[in-house]
This record gives C-alpha cells, structure tokens and sequence, in this order.
C-alpha cells in the first residue's frame, strides 16, 4: 500500500469516510476548549475591555480565509500540472468554506473596529484585501456553477485562483502603500499590542479548530462529488447497494 | 513569430472598422458614466477635482468590460477561433494579438476621450497629462487581463455579467495606482512612484497574462 | 473567572452587542453549511439510488 493509493477516487472515498469524524470531533472537541479560553480563562484586556474577545474568530477566521484560498491555489496547480483528477475536486470542496470564513472574518472585523476605531468599516489594506478576497471566492464559485462541463469547470476554476493567488499579495501591498498616502497617521492597525499568553493560546486553539472542521466539511464534500462523478462505476453502485 | 501577432491584429482591426458602433459604445458609456458623477455629487469644482482622477479610472476600467465578451466570442462562433487556436502557431501569441487589438480599440479612442472629460472635472493641465499617462500604461493592462476573463467565460450563458465579476477584483492594483498617479500629482507629491508602480504591474501582466489566457482557452474549447 | 454573573457574561463590559454579533454570526455560518452540505449530500444519495433503480428496471 503506498500513497499514490489514496489518489484513485475509491479508495479516497473510503479513506475520508474513516476520517471525516475524527476531523469533525476535533474540532468539536477544539472548539468548547478555544472557547472556554476565549471567555472564562483570558484576562480582560487593558485597553481594549472585554471587546477584544472577538479576535478570537475574528483572527483565525482570517487565517483560513487566506489559508484555504492558498491550498485551493496549490491543489489547482497540481491538478493541472499532473492531471489529477483528485486534486480539482479538493479545489471546488474548500471553496464555499474559504468563502464563508472570509465573510466572517469581515464581518467581525466590522464589529470589532466599531467599538475600537469608531469605526464600522475602515479602508485599510487588511480588509480591503479581505474583501476582495471575498470577490475572488464569489468569481471562482460563481464560474464553476457557471460551468457544466466538469473538466473544463476543473481547469477553468483553477486557472482563475492562480491568477487571484498572484493578484492577492499585490492588492494587500498595493492598498497598504495607498493608505499610507492619504491617511498615513490616523489609525496605524498593524501595531498590535503585546498579547498575553492565553490570549494566543486561545487564538491558536480555534485556529486548529477551524482547521479541523474545514479538512471535515471539504471531506464530506469531496464524497458526495466523488459519488457524482463515478456514478457509472462498479464500486459506487455497490456502495449505494449496501446502503439500500 | 510577430507576423503571426501582426496578422490576428490586423485582422481584428479590419473586423471593427466594419462594425464602427462598436467601439464607439465603449467611449460613449465612458464619457456617460463619468457624467453621471457630478450629477450625482453635485457640481463643486473642488470637490470633481478630488474625486475626478477616480471616477475617471473606474469608468475606464468599466468602459473596458464592454466590448472584452466580443473578444473570443466572435470568432468562436464561426468557428475560426478553433482553427487559430489548432495553427502550429503558439497560442499565447494569439491572446496577445487579440489583446493588443482590444486596447487600439478601446484604449487609443480612451484616451483621446479623457482630457475632455478631464477639463469637465476641473483638473489641472498637469493633472490631466499625469492622466494620460496613466491611462496610457494602465489600459494595456486592463485588455491583456480581460483577456484571461473573456477566455473563461467562453460561450458561457451569461457570460458577460460573469466576465465582469471575475475580472473586476483583478483590476484593483491598476485602479490604485493610476488613480493614484493622478491624485499624487495633484496633491502635489508627484507621480513617479505611483507610474513606475503602474507600470512593473503592466510588465508582470504583460508576463503572466497571456499564458494564463491562453490555457484557459484551450480549456475552453476542448 | 472574570464574571460575577450570567448577566454580567451576557454584558461582556457593555461590548455585549458587538461579540454576541460576531460569534452569533459565526455559529450562524457554520450551522448553515453544514445543514446546506447535509441536505445536498442525502440528495445526491438519493437521485443517484433513483437513477440506479431506474437502470436496474
């Protein structure tokens, strides 16, 4: 048994099936714990008060956002360099997950500014990149649910991420370098007061919480389009059969 | 291997010399656009001037959306696009031909446009040659990107609206920098930041553009 | 423990309204995914077996 194994759809399909509910435990598990941290272990802040509790998702669910959309770039590029069917299927699983995060990393980010800038929404480079992060998820989504064809939609949803992956860092840089021009003292976002350690440990806890529950739900997800596009095998119909 | 780049543009262009009313929309919805502006703001020169540079740019890169669905799409139709694309000759130089013929559409009659419209925003001489500028690096960037978007949607239904969703994001960086080329100058810590900005990201477009286009095309009409 | 009270958890300082808005949100996303991905896969179970019935006829 070596690895290249787990890259045909079957044995994948049964290999996921035997993880999806360690990932979901987990990151069941994880969260009661980030969140037990997150409110009855970290301090109250003291400059911020209890506001600052919302990094606790507001922080990890940016990582994600940022994280996923680089694996969904990674399995895209490997998909078309290697031609693997598998590998496209990762890409289109993470997607809606990546898109749901960054949503909510934008909109904790709003709630979290109101209270400490005055401010609901600020042009800063971080969300501004954010939300156009969010733009590319919706484009992405929106060209493959645009896309009957499932091996054109692979290729062409893969393209276009790599193109964003490229575009990305240029917009962060390229805002961030806009705001020092206009708006150069006003608010300076990126010193972060020091941290306690709980904070981070908090932080860190639902990191890999969020983590865990992406690797479950893009799981279930790659399952369900594994069963679609093998329908006419041999092995899915006998794993309908069983189930009947 | 530029006789190849010079035949699809010329034949490009022969085709909109025969369909004058197209290129003439895009112009139009840009001039349009940029009107609409200070209807909406209200007519205070000093505050045109402050948000002229954006507006201006904004309605450029929408202007560009227009005609960027007919950029395949046409040829793709007939059929003459698959026998472009099965030539021995390499398809990046197609896109790039295409490209090329997109921006002396649209980018050349833009920016004989912009000045005009430049003088009804109340910008400065030097604000409106900082424009030009910018717009000159600026739009060439707009076309060879637009072409990966156009490539993608290919003979999608509703393929336009989708273009424009997924290239819209894309174009941030240039917006930043030409507009901000227009503003610096204005606000009188000059341009050349911002256009040496403006044009390494129309270098690297110029780079990467074309080759992801062109993938993309193959994928599409396989 | 920081709270004296469940009122007081529920206040959060008087920034209540802004963290139980951000992590209702978040519960919100998550629980509809996951409800939206439960109903699509029983679906996909389900038009499949159809299908399979339907050839087996």
């Amino acid at each position: 048994m070596n690895l290249y194994t787990y890259a045909s759809p079957a044995n994948f399909y049964r290999l996921a099936g035997k993880l999806i509910p360690w990932f979901a435990w987990g990151a069941g598990i994880l969260t009661v714990w980030g969140l037990y941290i997150s409110f009855f272990m970290a301090p109250t802040d003291f400059q911020q008060g209890e506001a600052y509790r919302i990094i606790f998702i507001h922080v990890p669910a940016a990582w994600m956002s940022m994280f996923i959309y680089m694996v969904m770039a990674f399995w895209g590029a490997i998909g078309l360099a290697f031609n693997t069917r598998l590998s496209f299927m990762m890409a289109r699983a993470l997607a809606p997950t990546g898109a749901m995060f960054t949503f909510v990393a934008l909109w904790t980010g709003a709630l979290w500014g109101k209270p400490m800038w005055g401010a609901w929404w600020v042009w800063d480079a971080r969300l501004t990149s954010e939300l156009i992060l969010l733009f590319l998820y919706i484009g992405i989504i929106a060209l493959w649910a645009a896309i009957d064809d499932i091996r054109r939609g692979d290729r062409a949803g893969s393209l276009l991420t790599l193109i964003g992956a490229i575009n990305v860092p240029i917009i962060y840089f390229s805002v961030k370098w806009w705001n020092t021009l206009h708006q150069g003292s006003t608010i300076n976002l990126m010193k972060a007061p020091s941290m306690a350690k709980i904070m981070l440990l908090g932080m860190l806890v639902l990191a890999i919480a969020a983590w865990f529950y992406t690797i479950a739900v893009a799981l279930v997800r790659v399952r369900r389009v594994i069963l679609e596009r093998e329908r006419q095998t041999e092995w899915v119909k006998a794993i309908l059969e069983k189930e009947n | 291997m530029h006789r190849f780049v010079l035949a699809v543009l010329r034949r490009d262009l022969t085709l909109a010399t025969r369909r004058r009313g197209d290129w003439l929309i895009a112009q139009f919805f840009f001039v349009m656009v940029a009107s609409l502006f200070p209807l909406g703001v209200g007519p205070e020169p000093a505050m045109l001037a402050r948000i002229g540079p954006g507006v201006l740019w904004v309605a450029a890169t929408l202007a560009s959306l227009l005609s960027l669905s007919r950029l395949f799409a046409d040829d793709h139709r007939d059929g003459s696009l698959e026998h472009m694309v099965l030539s021995p000759e390499p398809t990046v130089l197609l896109v790039l031909g295409k490209s090329l013929a997109h921006w002396l559409i649209y980018g050349i009659p833009l920016l004989l446009v912009a000045p005009v419209l430049g003088i009804q925003f109340n910008l400065s001489w030097e604000a409106i040659w900082v424009l030009e500028l910018s717009l000159l690096l600026g739009t060439p960037i707009l076309s060879l990107l637009g072409g990966v978007g156009a490539a993608l949607t290919l003979g999608l239904r509703g393929g336009g609206v989708l273009l424009t969703l997924l290239i819209l994001p894309l174009y941030v960086p240039a917006l930043i920098f030409g507009a901000g080329a227009v503003d610096g100058v204005m606000a009188g810590t000059g341009a050349e930041a911002h256009l040496s900005l403006l044009g390494a990201f129309f270098v690297l477009s110029l780079m990467i553009a074309p080759w992801i286009a062109s993938a993309a095309l193959r994928v599409s009409l396989e | 423990m920081e709270w004296a009270s469940w009122s007081d958890f529920w206040n959060m300082g008087g920034y209540g309204l802004y963290i139980w808005g951000s992590y209702g949100v978040t519960v919100a996303g998550v629980l509809i995914e996951v409800i939206l991905l439960k109903r699509a896969s029983a679906e996909t179970r389900r038009s499949l077996k159809r299908m399979q019935q339907w050839e087996e006829q």
